[in-house]
């Protein structure tokens, strides 16, 4: 390990933190343990990354590590501001609201419960205890600890995280609503831990907020375990929108069976470092992966897209879609690896990042890429980089538009073929009035949720443009 | 006097397109401009419009007697000039409802008046839809995205119509029309025409003139108006070609 590495005050916390977590869980959770015990392992001979990795080599994480953080490893009492994230919601989305805060679930009487149909939804740490087989069957086997050092850590620190199971043919009614509020008082270094099993034929709709409501300092480094059975259906969403002071690494480990269709949809509206990894691997013929994405940045904000879809199987498809707008020093970087295997035949697997940038100082660095090893398969990939196009923002003008709003119009409508993709209505709307507010400068942290449910923008037609 | 251009010289990157063209159009009156390609008919029209990117290096543009030299796009269009494009722009995402309703509400604003409420304006959108014969599977998708080249133009005249300008100058909005769009076109010109605007038709073509009948048909070659005359012209126009001009101008 290198002196630079040395000085990162985290690495002394570790221990100490690992052998408190240790003490905490007891017998009950030795197979768990064991698993704790080798990713530590790996993380130690990892160690956190740094920009000589190929994989970090336009993310510094140094500066986010330069910070001495705690862990909370005590007894989660609700803090009190929480009362006011329980309210928060989507106007007119009927959701299943679930708290995470510092990445652990909240809960008033059970920490984890039956609904209907059989669908198990709670905490993990609870489902290990009480459901120790289907828990076991699934956790630790799509997340990778010996070469990400990331979720090797994850996997020998994290206290708890959602767990949810949707048992065969079952599909669950509401979106389940995840919000993981973190930062109150201190400084904290929060490793949330999910995991999403999906029954063959089961359909489950997961909306996935990190919010910060304040400006403290925090790093959460959350890893979420989805397994998809065949012919299961997950529309997931990551609504991110925390503080210019923290830092989020979130990690989706994804399997697909055959027949299953994921759609996985990124809005980053807000934050001081962020970098989204999505594994899925397409592991049973027919199986589908939409993976998309849309990132607004300015000041010096980072965002970080990376995505590994892994052909594996036969006629399997797949789609990413990531778009970026990017104001004053912001950097966003696009890293998409299509692994096409040898057994893979039939794939059709197409990648596209395109970016605005704003001002001569922005950067996105992007790398699409596409290995393949199978000979009868159709794949596309390509990365655009441009300004706001002259003759659209004339066009525009020429009707009485002024050159704000006119820009405005185009950025818009540039993010909304994202977010035109989200499927439920009312979260669409959201979406896309956060997007406008975000684009004319308005959208702040709110000091609720991520959702800005306290001040939705009222509207007569699908968007009032005369506002933009 | 709607319009009046006086000596209009417009170069891009220092080659000269305009050289010197004149031009009176009244309250009432449709012009034609004419000519062949690349004469600069179409310079002529995005100059009007403020299209940046050109230098006008002598002559006047004069818009209700005010010179527009220095006016911003949008700020022409407020005070009631449209450009029907020859190559209408496509933007994914924004409804042509949307679009509409913003550019409606910000002519109304320049003026000093409130915006257009809901009611009136879906009123206008469902009045003027009729008049182009457009369907609402237009005015409910994207601004021009995935339009055939005759719904393009169709959504330039359904645009004017919602937008009511005092001088609407199409830039060859025949071209790559049918007949059946092309009589659509025309018709929602003659609709849309009253004593207080006025229209000035860019055209190749002959074609487009047994539609819209012209006041006035001016010849532009090589940078300026050679001829002008009455309907009659663009008939003679076409019986003799554009070689006759080219003679004559030689001559």
């Amino acid at each position: 390990m290198s002196t630079e590495m040395n000085s990162i005050p985290a690495l002394k916390s570790i221990p100490k933190w690992y052998k408190t977590i240790l003490a905490k869980e007891g017998r009950a959770f030795a197979g768990l343990q064991n698993l704790r015990s080798v990713a530590l392992d790996d993380f130690n001979r990892l160690g956190f990354p740094h920009k000589k990795l190929e994989k970090w080599r336009n993310t510094d994480p140094k500066t986010a590590l330069s910070f001495d953080y705690s862990m909370a490893t005590d007894d989660l009492r609700m803090p009190e501001i929480l009362n006011e994230v329980f309210e928060c919601e989507v106007h007119e989305l009927d959701s299943f609201i679930i708290n995470l805060y510092k990445g652990r679930f909240v809960y008033k009487d059970n920490p984890i419960y039956t609904l209907e149909n059989g669908v198990i939804v709670g905490s993990l740490s609870a489902a290990f205890e009480v459901y120790p087989d289907l828990v076991n069957k699934h956790f630790g086997k799509y997340a990778i600890t010996e070469k990400n050092a990331f979720q090797a850590l994850n996997t020998a620190l994290f206290l708890d995280g959602l767990f949810v199971y949707v048992p065969k043919n079952v599909a669950f009614s509401k979106p389940l609503q995840l919000i993981n509020a973190v930062g109150t008082t201190e400084d904290v270094f929060v490793q949330n831990r999910n995991l999403i099993i999906l029954e063959p034929g089961s359909e489950l709709t997961l909306i996935q907020c990190d919010d910060s409501y304040n400006y403290k300092r925090s790093l959460t480094n959350s890893v979420t375990e989805i397994v998809l059975g065949a012919n299961a259906s997950l529309d997931h969403y990551r609504l991110q929108n925390i503080n210019n002071n923290s830092t989020l690494i979130s990690s989706l480990a994804i399997e697909q069976e055959c027949d299953s269709r994921l759609s996985s949809n990124s809005i980053i509206l807000n934050g001081g470092l962020i970098r989204n990894e999505t594994y899925t691997k397409l592991n049973g013929t027919g199986a589908h992966a939409d993976v998309l994405g849309v990132y607004l940045a300015d000041k010096n904000q980072h965002i970080d897209n990376q995505v590994f879809i892994d052909h594996a199987m036969p006629n399997c498809t797949s789609n990413e879609q990531f778009k970026g707008i990017l104001d004053d020093y912001a950097r966003a970087v696009f890293n998409g690896h299509i692994l096409v295997r040898k057994d893979a035949q039939k794939t059709e697997a197409f990648q596209n990042n395109a970016n605005i940038i704003l001002t001569d100082k922005a950067m996105i660095n992007s790398k699409p890429f596409l290995e393949i090893y199978a000979d009868d398969v159709k794949c596309s990939h390509g990365a655009t980089v441009g300004q706001l196009d002259d003759s659209a923002l004339f066009y525009i003008r020429q009707r009485g538009i002024s050159e704000d709003n006119a820009r405005m119009l185009l950025m818009y409508a540039f993010a909304a073929e994202v977010t035109s993709e989200i499927r439920i209505d009312s979260l669409r709307d959201r979406i896309e009035d956060m997007v406008k507010k975000r684009l004319r400068g308005e959208l702040s942290i709110c000091d609720q949720c991520v959702l800005q449910c306290s001040s939705p923008e009222k509207y007569n037609f699908e968007i009032d443009m005369s506002k933009i | 006097m709607l319009l009046q251009i006086k000596n209009l010289h417009v170069s891009i990157n220092g080659r000269e397109i305009l050289k010197g063209v004149n031009l009176e159009v009244n309250k009432g009156e449709v012009h034609a401009i004419m000519g062949p390609n690349g004469t600069g008919k179409s310079t002529l029209a995005a100059v009007i419009a403020g299209k940046e990117g050109y230098e006008i290096t002598q002559g006047e543009i004069l818009y209700n007697g005010k010179d527009i030299q220095e006016m911003a796009a949008e700020v022409r269009a407020q005070e009631g000039i449209f450009l029907g494009f020859q190559y209408p722009v496509e933007i994914p995402g924004v409804s042509m409802t949307n679009f509409m309703r913003t550019a409606i509400n910000e002519i109304r604003k320049y003026h000093g008046e409130e915006p257009m409420s809901a009611k009136e304006f879906l009123a206008r959108m469902a009045e003027k839809k009729d008049l182009v014969e457009i369907t609402s599977k237009l005015t409910n998708r994207s601004v021009n995205e995935g339009f055939s080249g005759g719904e393009k133009k169709k959504n330039e005249i359904f645009q004017m119509a919602m937008l009511e300008p005092q001088l609407a100058i199409l830039d060859e909005t025949d071209s790559g029309l049918d007949i059946d769009a092309l009589r659509i076109v025309a018709n929602g010109v003659n609709k849309l025409k009253t004593n207080e605007n006025a229209t000035v038709v860019i055209t190749h073509y002959q074609r487009l003139l047994d539609y819209i009948v012209p006041d006035f048909v001016h010849v532009l070659f090589e940078g300026k108006v050679v001829l002008s005359g009455g309907k009659e012209l663009a008939l003679e126009l076409e019986e003799k070609g554009y070689d006759w001009i080219k003679n004559n101008t030689e001559r």
